[in-house]
């Protein structure tokens, strides 16, 4: 059993906190993700559990065990880090194996498992090579076979596929969610893209500026955002957000003109309070062109400033109110900058936001 | 002349022009190298002495050569010159690798300290020698003088006189002087060195001594080799710091092949003898240039796949 627990931790870097308090439970053989801008604490985070970066404050519990006074090889974890970090002197097969080596096991067991690891990441033609002979995917993978040959209590991804290109990212990412169905462990996983955070987690840890913003799986983040932060993260294209103000059970917004506010946010929106409606971009669209046509909605009529088409849909910049806001256009069609086009807002899939502290104001 | 097209004269032209340009390169290398070389290769065929200019003309084919082959103080000197190189490398590789490790972790005055480092290189191998010799100084020199203030010696230690404390002195004082050539070169190694291998092992293992073992000590070893190469050539002609310490006695137990070319060469004046011995002792400095640049060009295949 390898739970992961971290208790109030705290990074400081000499007077500069970068975490703030962390509190976050891993359950066993869970896939938790974090994710957030650069600079929000997320790798220092995953360094203190790693044990590669000193613990301020708080505690890192590994299998419920205290583990702050471990160093890291004593911590029964692996890591794949940004840059590979594989060791350049040595080949694939000593690559994968020096972990098994230095903990003292029989020549023939390493070779049992690293045979194995590399059968599982396809890597058994390349286990003569040098990392130097290596495309940035196989280096990659190579990285990933050192993790698991060792059979630890946890594997930590530190931004694993940043380097890659997209094409590569996608696949790598198909592998490391196989690898995890095969090879059920718990999982450590930062990265800084919303995509690979909603692909691959079994729950999402929103980081901002050393602080945890939310915690759920993939599907209530997306649809249940605490913050305004959350929701222009998480998504994309980013939601849209329209500044506004409640009056008379509508949101006024900044030319004047009204939109209703959103059923599930009815019961918190105290009149006067300025506000951030948001909407995602998949719940724009041309009347006819959209998602969901059914429950309420506000029609307007909009001009195109830029269409992005990307064959069966098309990305469609406009403005509401002034506010630069992008929409989606679903089918194979043509739109022209300047089209006038009416639009169709799924008012039952918006979200109402303070504008001063960026909760949701969804009832709850 | 009527085969020759302008065309054609014109192309023949251009294939002249390189070697034109390369020319005035080509005259100063036979100038200052090529006929030197020949010239002093040809002397170690002959008896030739500098007092007696006649005998540059007589050939006596490879009679120094052979002459070599048996001569016991040429051999002596040649042995000693290899334990020399041995000695003094492995003392200055290893002493320069703690330095550098002890600097390469200091985040404070780094600069300073790699500035100073260099200090006893920017000093003359003669002025250094001439230090040395006071320090070492059986009577006045502040070793002794030390050593019996703080009651560790009874009497005066023979330093520069002894037959193995000879040596020693004169492989203190080289290494004083170059340890910070590898300390340099060594640590530029460590601070170009990624640090997400050294992570890397630490996650999968390693204690503090297996991470150095194993990723710091192979990674850093081309620049080891690189210095090496260097120092190599320049301790096998030692002979400033030998001349003036010891003059390669007491009774030639430090005397190195080039201060025994020197007093073949200059003090009994046959240098047709000394070129000969010069050419076998390069053959020294080529070997161990060798071996060492095959070292590196071993160690360096991998260094690409560090990034």
């Amino acid at each position: 059993m390898a739970e992961i627990v971290l208790n109030k931790l705290v990074k400081n870097y000499g007077r500069t906190r970068a975490v703030h308090g962390i509190d976050l439970s891993i359950a066993h053989q869970e896939f938790v993700v974090l994710v957030g801008p650069s600079g929000c604490g997320k790798s220092t985070t995953l360094r203190m559990i790693a044990g590669l970066e000193e613990i301020s404050d708080g505690t890192v519990s590994i299998g419920g065990a205290v583990v702050n006074e471990l160093p890291p090889r004593k911590r029964n974890i692996s890591m794949v880090f940004q840059n590979y970090a594989l060791y350049p002197h040595m080949n694939v097969r000593e690559n994968l194996g020096f972990g098994l080596k230095i903990a003292g096991q029989p020549a023939a067991d390493i070779a049992q498992r690293v045979d194995e690891a590399a059968e599982i990441l396809g890597l058994t033609e390349l286990l003569e090579r040098t990392p130097a002979e290596l495309s940035g995917g196989q280096r990659q993978r190579v990285a990933m076979g050192r993790a698991i040959v060792r059979k630890p209590a946890a594997f930590l991804f530190d931004e694993p596929l940043s380097n890659l290109d997209a094409k590569l990212r996608g696949q790598m990412r198909a592998e490391i969610k196989k690898l995890h169905q095969s090879v059920r462990t718990t999982v450590v996983y930062v990265t800084h893209d919303q995509i690979e955070a909603m692909t691959l987690a079994d729950r999402i840890v929103v980081m901002r500026a050393g602080r945890i913003e939310q915690v759920g799986t993939p599907m209530e983040v997306y649809n249940h955002p605490t913050s305004a932060f959350v929701a222009t993260f998480i998504g994309s294209p980013p939601m849209n957000m329209l500044p506004g103000t409640i009056s008379g059970g509508a949101v006024r917004l900044a030319d004047g003109s009204a939109l209703p506010v959103p059923e599930r946010a009815a019961d918190n929106a105290r009149e006067g309070q300025e506000v951030l409606l948001g909407i995602r971009p998949d719940d724009i669209s041309p009347v006819g062109h959209g998602l969901s046509q059914d429950g309420p909605g506000a029609e307007l009529t909009l001009t195109v400033a830029i269409a992005e088409p990307l064959g069966m849909e098309s990305l469609i910049f406009t403005r509401i109110a002034g506010q630069e806001v992008q929409a989606k256009l679903y089918g194979p069609r043509m739109v022209l900058p300047g089209e006038e086009l009416v639009f169709r807002l799924a008012l039952d899939r918006a979200h109402l936001f303070d504008a001063a502290s960026g909760a949701s104001l969804e009832a709850r | 002349m009527a085969r020759y097209s302008p065309k054609r004269l014109f192309r023949n032209r251009m294939n002249l022009v390189p070697f034109l340009l390369l020319l005035p390169a080509f005259m100063v290398l036979a100038l200052v190298v090529v006929f030197p070389l020949g010239f002093s290769l040809y002397t170690s065929f002959t008896p030739y002495r500098l007092i007696r200019p006649n005998t540059l003309h007589v050939w006596i084919g490879l009679r120094n050569y052979t002459d070599l082959m048996g001569n016991g103080d040429f051999w002596a000197a040649f042995g000693r010159t290899v334990l020399f190189l041995t000695i003094a490398l492995n003392v200055e590789f290893l002493a320069g690798l703690g330095i550098a490790l002890l600097i390469s972790r200091i985040t404070w005055g780094q600069r300073t300290l790699r500035t100073i480092m260099m200090f006893p290189m920017m000093f003359s191998p003669i002025l250094v020698g001439y230090q040395f010799k006071f320090v070492f100084n059986d009577n006045i020199g502040i070793l002794n003088n030390a050593l019996q203030a703080l009651h560790l010696s009874d009497g005066a230690i023979a330093w520069l006189v002894d037959r193995n404390l000879a040596m020693f002195s004169i492989i203190f004082a080289e290494v004083w002087m170059s340890t910070s050539v590898f300390a340099i070169l060594l640590l530029a190694g460590l601070l170009s060195m990624p640090r997400d291998p050294v992570e890397a092992a630490r996650v999968d293992g390693c204690n503090p001594w297996q991470v150095f073992r194993h990723i710091t000590l192979p990674y850093i070893m081309p620049f080891a080799y690189i210095a090496m190469t260097i120092r190599s050539l320049d301790v096998a002609r030692a002979y400033d710091i030998v001349h003036v310490m010891t003059g390669g006695g007491p009774a030639g137990r430090t005397e190195l092949l080039w201060t025994l070319i020197a007093r073949t060469g200059y003090n009994n004046a046959k240098m047709g003898m000394a070129n000969a011995m010069a050419y076998i002792s390069i053959l020294l400095s080529i070997a161990f240039t060798y071996f060492f640049f095959r070292k590196l060009i071993a160690a360096r295949k991998f260094m690409r796949g560090a990034d």
